[in-house]
């Protein structure tokens, strides 16, 4: 129902763009060829350099060191103490058997399962707000959900973690002024609670933007139309706005997924503040207490190689699944 | 661990002690460049002061981070084949660093500077070998201090014995409900390590033939974590940790009346609890027995030579000058604000009490003498291992306020770091 009039405006607007573009192969075949064959790779040269040396190359090292593992011999001190040697998966099996691990993805998850849904929800209903005709100030009040998302995330965590101590904290001033009770923000449950508001608080801005960018995007001929059939401004947000950036929504989604295995600089930050971090509380806290803190350089690459195998397999089956929840959609 | 941070409040007007025995430095082969990773403050003063009288021998300091990330930045950094000739090396890292070949011996270069230290300094820097790979910078030695005022108030006197502190930290709750004697922190394991010493806890030791022994579940670690869990399960120390906005305010607010803390506490309190000027004393460090006269160390370092430099010759002497030459020793205190290892940079005029302590005139004389009775620490090659193991077991055993948790964590945080030497392949056994 609304897809039809989407296409209709689209190639109004994109017709002609189209057409342009079109023209230009068809006077191609005409010129000699012969010279302009390798361009294509010239052109790639650039990025494919700079794309094996900070990306190829290092994976490879990192899985390289992943393989090996350091061989002390007798009390390990002075010249020639220690050697590297090859490891095999034996790496790889100690971090599949570490518990420690194991534990800190499930913390992620959970820390996810609260970040992920109200931090997308916010975004979503802010840019709805936002995009209403009757928003007064509308630019400024972007401005400011998103200024948030300017603040360096370990300047936010600790800002948050002042606020979080009940000796520091102006709110626990209140809550002690007003008898009322006073929670242990770094206390069991009540700790995912805590980094996911900062994380909330930092990232709604940013995904906000993104989803209200798409919606500018979208011509105003459909709510026209719509306006036109009788549709209130909640009925086109439900049934044409959401629906039209749903790929934007899929896609703050992945970002928010990746974002949330990789948490790091909350829990890091506040960990001095507390006795119940644990210094392996995320993955990649696990992967640091490993490489930076005992120098164990080979059984940090395991990890990180199986913590990026893993988000890899997470967001290529996330993509299949939503691939065919918005093709079904279509027909 | 904080050694660096130390004294702030010595700054004073020193007179340059002349007197160098540097000068006829006459074998070296033109001019070398040597650099200096340090994370003390203002460093790089005290090595202008060598550049101008060695202009053969030019240092330069660049300024790191320190506990843990010095000591991982430096093991890559020699796999890299790049380390710094001159290093700054916590005690504690020290087997660490040898173990990943960072260091260089030398002993050739230094071994009679072995009289300018006392015996437990220079005992940490040759790990018990023939081999020397540092000269001793600063000694950390553990102390009480406590709030004169508070204690004056509240009736409490200062204890002599960990018996007498349990009896003051009961005294101090029921005398002031909102307050605390001190905290245990699961977050410093230095203090605690620290505080095992004190009671003959030896971690790490090495046999003569070959062999690593881990005693971290040693009955001397184990009766300092059975009374502080026992005090915190008791509720009258509190479980916070330390280094947190609201420590300060606990310190500034006098909701703790004591901390017990190294030589270079002045230079926190400075800033940690800066209301409090010229209301804190220091005393000796409670004994295990009433008579004895024993304390363990929470920081100090050395300057070592790593295994990279082509001018191992030059940079050892150089270490040796910075941290035994009457003028390098007072440029040390006056401008990274150390305590010095050396024996004549603890007594003289090159220390001034700390304005902080303006109420105690003889601090200085009081901490020669608590330093000379520091035990010997005893560092294995997996510090930061049993760190971790420390932080994370009494981190859950203080906020449960249980005293067996404290004990079990001690075990586990023994079998993680036996575990952790024996998978890299070390020649161990459990003590």
């Amino acid at each position: 129902m609304t897809s039809a009039p989407l296409k209709g405006s689209d190639r109004v607007e994109v017709g002609p763009l189209a057409d342009g573009t079109g023209t230009a192969p068809s006077v191609r075949p005409s010129s000699p060829r012969r010279r302009g064959r390798s361009a294509p790779y010239w052109f790639l040269a650039p990025t494919l350099t700079l794309f094996a040396a900070f990306t190829v190359i290092p994976i490879g090292y990192a899985v390289w060191l992943s393989l090996h593992k350091v061989q002390v011999k007798g009390i390990g001190l002075g010249k020639g103490a220690r050697a590297e040697v090859w490891n095999g998966f034996g790496n790889y099996a100690d971090v599949l058997n570490n518990s420690e691990f194991g534990h800190s993805v499930l913390r992620a998850f959970g820390y996810g399962l609260i970040v992920i849904p109200t931090m997308l929800g916010l975004a979503l209903v802010f840019a709805l707000m936002l995009d209403t005709p009757k928003a007064r100030s509308a630019s400024f009040a972007r401005l400011m959900i998103f200024l948030p998302y300017a603040v360096p995330g370990i300047i936010a965590a600790l800002m948050w973690g002042f606020l979080y101590l009940p000796a520091v904290s102006p709110f626990y001033y209140l809550l002690d002024k007003f008898g009322l009770p006073e929670p242990d923000l770094f206390n069991g449950g009540n700790l995912y609670l805590s980094f996911a508001n900062i994380a909330v608080w930092g990232g709604t801005g940013f995904n906000m933007i993104v989803i209200y960018t798409a919606l500018r995007a979208i011509p105003q001929e459909i709510y026209e139309a719509a306006r036109i059939d009788g549709a209130s401004d909640l009925r086109i947000a439900l049934s044409i706005k959401i629906p039209i950036v749903m790929p934007s929504l899929v896609l703050t989604f992945f970002f928010s997924v990746i974002a949330t295995l990789q948490v790091f600089t909350e829990p890091m930050a506040l960990k001095p503040l507390t006795n119940n971090l644990q210094s392996t509380w995320s993955p990649l806290m696990a992967i640091y207490d490993s490489a930076f803190l005992k120098s164990d350089i080979y059984g940090a690459s395991a990890t990180a190689v199986v913590l990026a195998l893993a988000t890899f397999v997470l967001s290529f089956t996330l993509l299949r699944i939503s691939d065919r929840y918005t093709r079904e959609d279509r027909a | 661990m904080l050694a660096g941070a130390a004294a702030l409040g010595l700054t004073s007007t020193l007179a340059a002690c002349g007197g160098s025995d540097d000068k006829d430095s006459g074998d070296s082969s033109g001019p070398v460049k040597l650099t200096y990773w340090s994370w003390a403050p203002n460093m790089e003063k005290v090595a202008a002061i060598w550049n101008k009288k060695n202009p053969d021998i030019t240092v330069t300091v660049s300024k790191q981070a320190s506990g843990a990330e010095i000591v991982s930045k430096l093991i890559t950094a020699k796999k890299a084949g790049n380390a710094p000739d001159l290093i700054q090396a916590e005690y504690q890292s020290l087997p660490t660093l040898v173990s990943n070949d960072v260091l260089a011996d030398i002993s050739q270069y230094v071994k009679d500077a072995k009289s300018e230290f006392a015996e437990g300094a220079w005992k940490m820097v040759t790990l018990g070998t023939d081999a020397v790979y540092g000269v001793p910078q600063d000694s950390a030695p553990l102390m009480f201090y406590y709030r004169e005022d508070l204690f004056k108030q509240h009736g409490l006197s200062v204890p002599k014995t960990w018996t007498e502190f349990a009896e003051v930290a009961r005294a101090a709750k029921k005398a002031a409900p909102d307050a605390y004697l001190t905290t245990f922190s699961s977050n410093d394991p230095g203090l605690f390590a620290g505080l095992a010493q004190q009671a003959g806890g030896q971690w790490w030791t090495v046999d003569g033939g070959g062999k690593w022994t881990v005693g971290i579940d040693d009955a001397g670690t184990q009766q300092v974590a059975e009374f502080w869990g026992g005090l915190v399960q008791e509720g009258v120390i509190d479980n916070q940790p330390m280094y947190t906005p609201a420590w300060n305010q606990a310190l500034n607010k006098g909701t703790h009346l004591a901390w017990i803390s190294a030589v270079w506490a002045p230079g926190v309190l400075v800033s940690s609890a800066p209301d409090t000027k010229g209301k804190w004393r220091m005393a000796p460090l409670p004994q295990w027995k009433s008579g004895d006269n024993v304390t363990g160390s929470w920081g100090g370092s050395s300057t070592g030579v790593s295994s990279d430099s082509k001018h191992a010759e030059a940079a050892a002497k150089f270490a040796r000058w910075i941290n035994t030459d009457p003028e390098a020793l007072a440029a040390l205190v006056k401008y990274p604000a150390v305590y010095p290892a050396a024996t004549k940079g603890q007594s003289g005029d090159i220390l001034t009490t700390p304005e902080f302590f303006s109420n105690q005139a003889d601090f200085y004389t009081t901490a020669a003498e608590i330093a000379a009775t520091a035990a010997p620490s005893a560092w294995g090659p997996n510090v930061q291992t049993a760190y971790t193991a420390f932080q994370d077991g009494f981190g859950s055993a203080t906020k449960a306020k249980k005293e067996a948790q404290f004990l079990s964590a001690l075990s586990t945080m023994q079998s993680k770091t036996f575990d952790d030497m024996k998978k890299q392949g070390f020649e161990v056994t459990e003590a």
